[in-house]
């Protein structure tokens, strides 16, 4: 079975053939070593990392921007950004401060991505 | 009347590396003057990741791109005036600035940084038919109003346009509980990034209608419905083809455009094609000691580029008010077949180190072209190969110095098959 995929690791978008083998899925068309990394993790564990924003009280705007700190498995994205809706927190904070720990039991946090 | 080495106008990523080059160049007395009351202009709204890969090697949030650079120039002697509006800039370098604090104050600049960026297309620049209710927003503007302001635009979303800004909406309106019912491109393929095409509509599987446009809105107060329909190879709506969509908000992805006001008003030559000022290789315009960089003189998809171009900028700007002006020899570019413009339009080969980066869009998208460097007698300078090329992608070239000192007269861009370079 082979699949087409558009590489998403830069913002080049190289065009990847994944194909199932006996050893795993292998991947073609990869500009970089990170590429083949996306391209075998898209076709068995795919991952995003997610950006959105929190409540804040005290800043200079009402809403602070988070990321997640590393990347979280696609089927948890809604739900993650869904906890966020319940976090209020106040300023001063600073760029990588955790603000929602171990989303889901999965060890990666939401942080700051700016000071406020 | 206040005098500085270099004064640069807007504090969004083009101002803040041309502040920072140009203390780093020597210039002594910097100002940054910026409307808003921060700096970082829109990466500041700009939540999602994908900035500085090319700079920092990692992958930034536009909050955290921006927070670099803010702390590199805290970190020189520069000053920032926030807050403060600029009304006016003469060829002969004054600014002419306005803020509740100080009021009107004219001052005086060994030279100048245009860095005002770029603003978005509305639909009064497109014409879309229809009436005219509440819940329609540009993009940018209903980024701002979800990411900074808290305020959610709506529930049920129709997106004109697949530029980049228009695909991270579709994913963040959908992340923050809305519906998007469909991205309408009028183009045959999107304008945005492949990647943004991935993880932003195939993700969430939002149907992309390329070859269609909105052809009709409708409601009273509010935005009620959407009609689509597909165009003919000259973009013309086909009669028949409508489909309805029943939604609150339209989201309008359709172009940005520089925001060159200031650069008219000083009488400054513009280019019609990037609709930014003409400049020369060291990002110079025509206005000796004004210089220009980022998105006012040529809209980018990558702020990294943003970064460099504007470090280029700032750096000459101080070589300018330390003294330092470039003569001798100016080669035009010219576009040529498949491109729509290049920066720099003029090269001074006194002022091309060892390298001259050209930056352009090509008209199409095309696949296995090469890019040739001509010059007015025929001769092929030099070649690039490439692979894949797109309007929505930003081409760079670099041509060496002594390429260009044998041109005869001036040199050309042009984009061809292979087959083309071998007759």
């Amino acid at each position: 079975m082979k699949q087409q995929l558009i590489c998403i690791v830069c913002p080049k978008g190289c065009h990847l053939t994944a194909e199932q083998t006996a050893e795993g899925w292998q991947i073609t068309g990869f500009g970089c070593p990170r590429g083949q990394q996306y391209g075998i993790a898209e076709m068995t564990n795919p991952t995003r990392v997610v950006t959105s924003t929190v409540r804040i009280t005290g800043g200079v705007h009402p809403r602070l921007p988070v990321k997640t700190d590393g990347p979280l498995p696609r089927s948890l994205v809604r739900e993650a950004v869904r906890m966020l809706d319940a976090v209020e927190i106040s300023s001063p904070v600073c760029c990588g401060d955790v603000i929602l720990p171990d989303i889901g039991g999965t060890g990666v946090n939401f942080v700051a991505s700016r000071d406020m | 009347m206040k005098n500085y080495d270099v004064i640069v106008i807007g504090g969004g990523p083009a101002g803040l590396a041309a502040a920072c080059s140009a203390c780093e160049k020597g210039a002594k007395k910097v100002l940054v003057i910026e409307r808003d009351k921060e700096l970082g202009g829109i990466l500041n709204q700009c939540i999602h990741n994908g900035f500085g890969l090319h700079r920092f090697k990692e992958e930034l949030t536009g909050p955290e791109y921006a927070g670099r650079f803010i702390k590199l120039l805290q970190e020189t002697k520069a000053e920032v005036l926030l807050d403060t509006m600029v009304v006016e800039i003469t060829a002969d370098r004054r600014v002419c600035c306005i803020n509740t604090v100080d009021g009107y104050r004219e001052l005086k600049a060994g030279a100048v940084v245009l860095a005002m960026g770029c603003r978005e297309r509305t639909r009064g620049a497109i014409a879309i038919p229809g009436d005219r209710p509440a819940g329609i927003f540009t993009a940018g503007a209903a980024q701002r109003y979800v990411n900074m302001e808290g305020y959610m635009v709506g529930r049920r979303v129709v997106i004109l346009g697949s530029g980049d800004i228009g695909l991270i909406m579709a994913r963040r309106m959908t992340l923050e509980g809305a519906k998007v019912l469909a991205c309408v491109e009028l183009c045959p393929y999107s304008n945005g990034l492949n990647r943004n095409i991935v993880q932003c509509l195939n993700d969430y599987d939002i149907p992309l209608y390329l070859s269609h446009t909105i052809t009709d809105i409708i409601g009273r107060e509010r935005v009620e419905q959407v009609v689509i329909s597909r165009v003919d190879e000259n973009r013309r709506p086909i009669p028949g083809t409508e489909q309805t969509f029943d939604c609150d908000t339209v989201l309008l992805s359709v172009g940005l455009i520089p925001e060159n006001e200031l650069t008219r008003g000083a009488g400054i030559p513009m280019d019609r094609r990037t609709n930014g000022a003409i400049v020369y290789e060291n990002m110079e315009t025509m206005a000796p000691g004004i210089f220009a960089c980022g998105n006012v003189v040529h809209v980018h998809d990558l702020v990294d580029f943003v970064s460099a171009e504007s470090e280029k900028a700032g750096a000459a700007a101080a070589r300018y008010a330390l003294g330092e002006e470039i003569s001798g020899r100016c080669i035009e570019l010219k576009n040529g077949n498949a491109v729509n413009y290049t920066v720099p339009q003029h090269i001074r080969l006194e002022g091309v180190e060892k390298l001259c980066e050209v930056f352009f869009r090509v008209n199409n998208v095309y696949r296995d072209r090469i890019i040739t460097v001509t010059d007015e007698a025929g001769n092929l300078l030099c070649r690039f190969p490439r692979e894949h090329m797109a309007p929505g992608e930003m081409e760079k070239i670099a041509l060496p110095r002594p390429l260009l000192e044998k041109a005869v007269g001036s040199v050309t861009v042009s984009v061809i098959a292979k087959e083309e370079l071998t007759q």
